[in-house]
């Protein structure tokens, strides 16, 4: 259970969010929903260590984020890369191994059998020797969850995979996500409209410069809980139409 | 081409054209590889202002007379941290700050040495001198150059990802802030050697012209290193060259080489594909032959 406590972020005089506490499920697949500037990117930053806390704490099965940080990955936006960069889809992926051979070691067989497994979990194979600009936006996003693959955490978070992607590929990435659900991986998602939210995911954080509600998504995912996050009107659309088609 | 034989012949007379040559490939080799790090992480501006700092510590180095290498890489490290520091304990951004710090460092370096004047010559250490380096000159930029090879072979993969994606670097643990000041070191290394071939003024185009060129060319780090470190080493030598044939000076001869490479790699080279594109803008009426070249291309652009 990765467990956050007291929570608080401030890049400037005012908080994103405050005394946040949120807890994310071992075997879950869990959703970080919420309008923009809501405070998502920065609660999963903040568990990766990447920007300083004001205080609070992260722990993970009694253990600090710090001696579990082999044990995480992190997909980011694809849009924060240099997609000229001379790399291709191979060794981006065999990044994956980097975290856990260390200084002064390099990839061997062991670590290109793995990459080329993962390329081929993702359907990736054909388009190894493609340099990364060369590839869809769906593809690429496969292959940065193939590098995830590679590293074989048991935290995996995932920065909006979806945005921008085909559909083939969006099924693709689910299926990975399921695959790691069911090996007892502990997996975040950040996710940016709220289709598909109640098929996606297990669990479900509502956030708006702080936690509205989290738990299973069947009990969070509700007209109040939305409308906080928001808008009423929003919510109403959403809940009437979901009725509506009966999905 | 009787005069490349005459600078054949020269080669096999005159020491000082042989250590000229030795430095020349020598610098052409480092400067092409830590460039081609230096543009992938986007921070050219940074290589040209680490390049002009270095200055005062040139200059004390003379005054004091310490190793060069000594006083350079204090000054080159400064300037870094400085810069750095400045830029994340305000909200000027990063360029600015570069402008600002490296800007008053190249101010200091031309004061201490006009105190130094003695024994120095300001014009040698602005556009380079390569006719007239030393045996320790070459020592130095041996061990520079082993320097760079060995930084570069131990942390590839570390250097490689850092440049491409510090973001997950940083959640793997790697320390992302002491490789860029490793970086910055080695870089500040290799401007000292390139000072004398091109001097301070154009050390920025020996690391950032074949690095640029070879980027042009491929699609694979590894073959960009050794790519640009052999159009390095091709510039130092044609440059010198035109240097012994026509007296000019052997700076800006090397850079005009490297610059007209990079013009070529610019017009010709796959990746970038000016002609290409232009041609097939401009004269749409040949349609066949135009979707054959692309072809031909294995789809080198999307």
């Amino acid at each position: 259970m990765l467990t956050i406590k007291n929570l608080t972020v401030a890049y400037d005089e005012t908080p994103v969010f405050a005394n946040l506490d949120v807890t994310f499920q071992v075997g879950k697949i869990t959703g970080i929903i919420g309008p923009n500037g809501a405070g998502k990117s920065t609660l999963i930053k903040a568990i990766l260590g990447l920007i300083k806390t004001q205080q609070g704490t992260v722990a993970y099965n009694d253990q600090t984020m710090k001696q579990v940080q082999k044990q995480v990955a992190y997909v980011e936006q694809r849009k924060d890369l240099d997609l000229t960069f001379p790399i291709n889809v191979f060794d981006l992926v065999e990044t994956g191994t980097y975290g856990r051979l260390g200084l002064f070691r390099s990839p061997g067989a062991k670590e290109r059998a793995e990459t080329e497994q993962a390329l081929a979990q993702v359907g990736l194979s054909d388009f190894k020797k493609r340099q990364i600009g060369n590839l869809s936006g769906g593809q690429l996003q496969r292959v940065f969850v193939a590098r995830a693959i590679v590293q074989q955490a048991e935290i995996i978070i995932l920065d909006e995979p979806f945005v921008g992607i085909d559909l083939q590929s969006e099924t693709a990435i689910m299926a990975i996500l399921q695959q790691w659900r069911d090996q007892g991986k502990t997996i975040i998602v950040v996710h940016h409209d709220l289709n598909k939210v109640s098929r996606y995911f297990d669990d479900l954080v509502v956030m708006n410069h702080g936690v509205i509600d989290y738990g299973p998504t069947s009990a969070v995912y509700n007209p109040a809980n939305i409308g906080q996050a928001f808008s009423a009107d929003l919510s109403a659309v959403l809940f009437t139409e979901k009725t509506g088609v009966g999905e | 081409m009787n005069s490349l034989i005459d600078f054949i012949n020269a080669l096999g007379k005159y020491d000082f054209l042989q250590s000229a040559l030795i430095t020349a490939i020598m610098v052409g080799v480092m400067s092409g590889v830590i460039g081609s790090f230096i543009i992938l992480r986007g921070m050219s501006l940074m290589g040209d202002a680490i390049s002009h700092a270095v200055l005062p510590g040139v200059a004390v180095a003379y005054m004091f007379g310490f190793n060069i290498l000594i006083g350079a890489s204090l000054f080159g490290i400064l300037a870094a941290l400085l810069i750095g520091f400045v830029a994340s304990h305000s909200k000027i951004k990063t360029d600015t700050s570069i402008g600002v710090v490296f800007s008053a460092f190249y101010a200091l370096g031309f004061i201490l040495i006009s105190m130094a004047e003695s024994s120095t010559n300001l014009h040698h250490i602005l556009f380079g001198n390569i006719l007239a380096v030393s045996d320790s000159d070459i020592m130095t930029t041996a061990v520079v150059l082993g320097i760079v090879i060995l930084f570069v072979s131990f942390f590839y993969k570390e250097l490689l990802i850092t440049s491409f994606d510090a973001t997950y670097a940083q959640t793997y643990g790697l320390k992302v802030q002491i490789l860029h000041y490793a970086l910055m070191l080695v870089l500040t290394l290799v401007t000292v050697s390139a000072l004398q071939t091109v001097g301070i003024i154009l050390v920025v185009a020996m690391l950032i012209t074949p690095a640029a060129t070879a980027f042009l060319w491929t699609d694979k780090l590894t073959t960009m290193l050794f790519l640009a470190g052999g159009i390095g080493v091709l510039s130092s030598i044609t440059g010198l060259y035109f240097s012994y044939t026509f007296n000019w000076a052997s700076g800006p001869a090397i850079v005009l080489v490297a610059a007209g490479l990079f013009l070529i790699s610019f017009l010709l080279s796959p990746k970038q594909a000016f002609l290409r594109h232009r041609v097939k803008k401009t004269a749409p009426a040949p349609q066949a032959a135009a979707v054959e070249t692309l072809a031909t291309n294995e789809g080198g652009d999307r």
